[in-house]
């Protein structure tokens, strides 16, 4: 069973990890960060899938070679690129190969990343993807046979389905929506975009108490105060408040990294009792992990 | 109206390369109407492909080329200029170009790009308002399209990517799933949103394939083609 899923019932507080696959075969690497710093501080490892729509190294393989050297992966799925017989069937490979933790994605847009010229797919949404892993999971699929009956697997699936939130959007009513209906196809935990407000979060976990998912925050690592700038200005859902961008600025070139560990560890113990975990996203800066759980104060 | 654009002189050039002469037929319909082409910007292709040495033997303008009757019959008034042309310049749409393929025995070449179906619905088709995806889901999403209002053609809500309201690919064009949420929390259905929208039928959605191989080659369709033809074109291929 997923130490994940084992986890989060648990009712600890849990954190997970991110990891970006290589673009090229270079693989050695990112699993080497994840086996020195991730592997025993965090419970699960995200591996993202063509982020930011950006091609890279598939997240299937990653996450079986992060399974292989006893780390538990989180398969993350856009719908962007697939439609949902490719998608379905990855599911299955997903699952062949011992993969049970996946989390499904809408995926940025095409001209977000650096194949501008590709065709979006979005043949299922994030809500039709977490719908074909319950189909899955009861032994049929999203097709039908030839007389229009539900098709019947051989061997059939078991996945944690995790799906993501935006807490500090501007308009959170349809986030809130659109939430329940991924819940209602079947998500069993949500990680959240980068949260930088614990107020505001602390607003939106009241607003979603009746949604009895665990949640576990976004935490992405900010490397400096032109960073958060850019937050700011161009990801949504993301608002960067001023006295962190004030810190960083003023931090010393060379304190930086420190200030960004603090600043990420002091959201998580401000945040730790309002949600079920963190989710960090290091952005390459895998090695600061273990300090940023020990700011946090958790372990 | 279908909204066209000239391609390049250079790859119209390219096109032509080694012909001895090239007839330019103009439609006097869409391009004209959204002035991107038309017998004045024929003249000019004309001048344009003149210069670098080809031979144009003729530039005329038929009022609707997708109209193949009315095609057939204005371009026998220009057989003189066609018999010393090796093939046939169009300037329209797509389906101009194969409807001119379709009845002169001429190899044909577009001259333009069609960009998208842009207009206004019933007189002429609009792709920009609605994709035809055969599965209407206005009454869900309070009037408003989400497969041409989304970037992403999303059909159970905003993707998360809305930035100051606006679409995450640009900065300019309103997130049409916040729109759809405006538009029905003013009208008291935000509930509508609930609902679980199934993935599209792209069997309803896709040209048909039917009739891919039936419309070779009938425009006017319904009167050509009994209601059965018409009936099984519309792509119950399960
Ligand atoms: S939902 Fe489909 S049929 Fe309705 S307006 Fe949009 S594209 Fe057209
Ligand atoms: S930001 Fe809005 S319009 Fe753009 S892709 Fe997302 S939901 Fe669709």
């Amino acid at each position: 069973m997923s130490r994940l899923r084992e986890a989060l019932g648990k009712g600890g507080f849990t954190f997970t990890g991110e990891i970006g696959p290589p673009k090229g075969t270079n693989i050695a690497p990112v699993l080497h960060e994840a086996e020195e710093f991730l592997k025993d501080c965090v419970v699960a490892v995200n591996v993202t899938d063509i982020q930011t729509a950006v091609m890279r190294m598939s997240s299937l393989p990653v996450c079986k070679m992060l399974l292989d050297r006893g780390i538990e992966p989180v398969l993350q799925m856009v719908t962007r690129d697939r439609n949902r017989l490719a998608l379905q069937s990855d599911l299955l490979g997903a699952a062949a190969l011992g993969i049970e933790n996946v989390l499904a994605l809408t995926g940025d847009h095409i001209v977000m990343g650096d194949h501008q010229g590709a065709k979006g797919v979005w043949d299922l949404d994030s809500v039709g993807l977490l719908d074909a892993m319950t189909k899955l999971e009861s032994g049929t699929d999203l097709g039908l046979t030839m007389k229009g009956e539900p098709n019947a697997l051989d061997g059939v699936p078991t996945f944690f389905k995790g799906c993501v939130v935006a807490p500090c959007t501007e308009e959170v009513e349809p986030q809130i929506i659109k939430l329940e209906k991924k819940v209602a196809a079947g998500a069993q935990f949500v990680q959240t975009q980068a949260v930088y407000d614990p107020r505001a979060f602390e607003a939106f976990m009241k607003r979603i108490a009746h949604v009895k998912v665990p949640v576990l925050v976004g935490i992405v690592l900010l490397k400096n105060a032109g960073m958060a700038k850019y937050m700011n200005k161009n990801v949504p859902g993301v608002r960067v408040p001023k006295r962190i961008v004030d810190r960083l600025a003023a931090a010393d070139k060379k304190d930086v990294r420190k200030v960004s560990v603090e600043v990420a560890g002091e959201l998580i113990r401000e945040m730790k009792g309002m949600c079920a975990g963190a989710h960090i996203m290091p952005l390459g800066w895998d090695k600061e992990i273990p300090r940023v759980i020990e700011a946090s104060g958790v372990k | 109206m279908i909204v066209t654009e000239m391609k390049p002189v250079d790859e119209i050039l390219g096109m032509i390369e080694g012909e001895k002469g090239v007839f330019i037929l103009c439609c006097g319909g869409c391009p004209e109407g959204y002035k991107s082409g038309g017998l004045s910007k024929g003249k000019d292709l004309a001048e344009a492909v003149g210069a670098k040495g080809v031979t144009v033997t003729g530039v005329a303008e038929i009022e609707f080329l997708c109209n193949k009757a009315l095609a057939g019959v204005k371009l026998n008034r220009s057989r003189e200029a066609l018999r010393g042309a090796d093939s046939i310049l169009v300037v329209s749409c797509g389906v101009g170009v194969q409807a001119v393929g379709n009845v002169a025995d001429f190899p044909v070449h577009p001259a333009m790009n069609t960009v998208s179906m842009g207009g206004r619905q019933g007189l002429w088709p609009g792709e920009e308002r609605c994709h035809q995806c055969g599965d209407c889901l206005l009454d869900r999403t309070g009037g408003l399209c989400p497969i041409t209002t989304c970037s992403k053609s999303l059909v159970n809500g905003t993707c998360g990517g809305t930035k100051e309201e606006h679409c995450e690919v640009d900065p300019k064009r309103p997130c049409g799933w916040l729109k759809i949420y405006q538009r029905l929390a003013a009208l008291g259905r935000a509930e509508c949103l609930k609902a679980l929208n199934a993935p599209r039928d792209h069997r309803k959605y896709d040209f048909p394939d039917a009739r891919r191989s039936t419309v070779l080659w009938a425009l006017e369709v319904a009167a050509e083609e009994t209601e059965e033809a018409v009936e099984a074109s519309r792509g119950t291929d399960t």
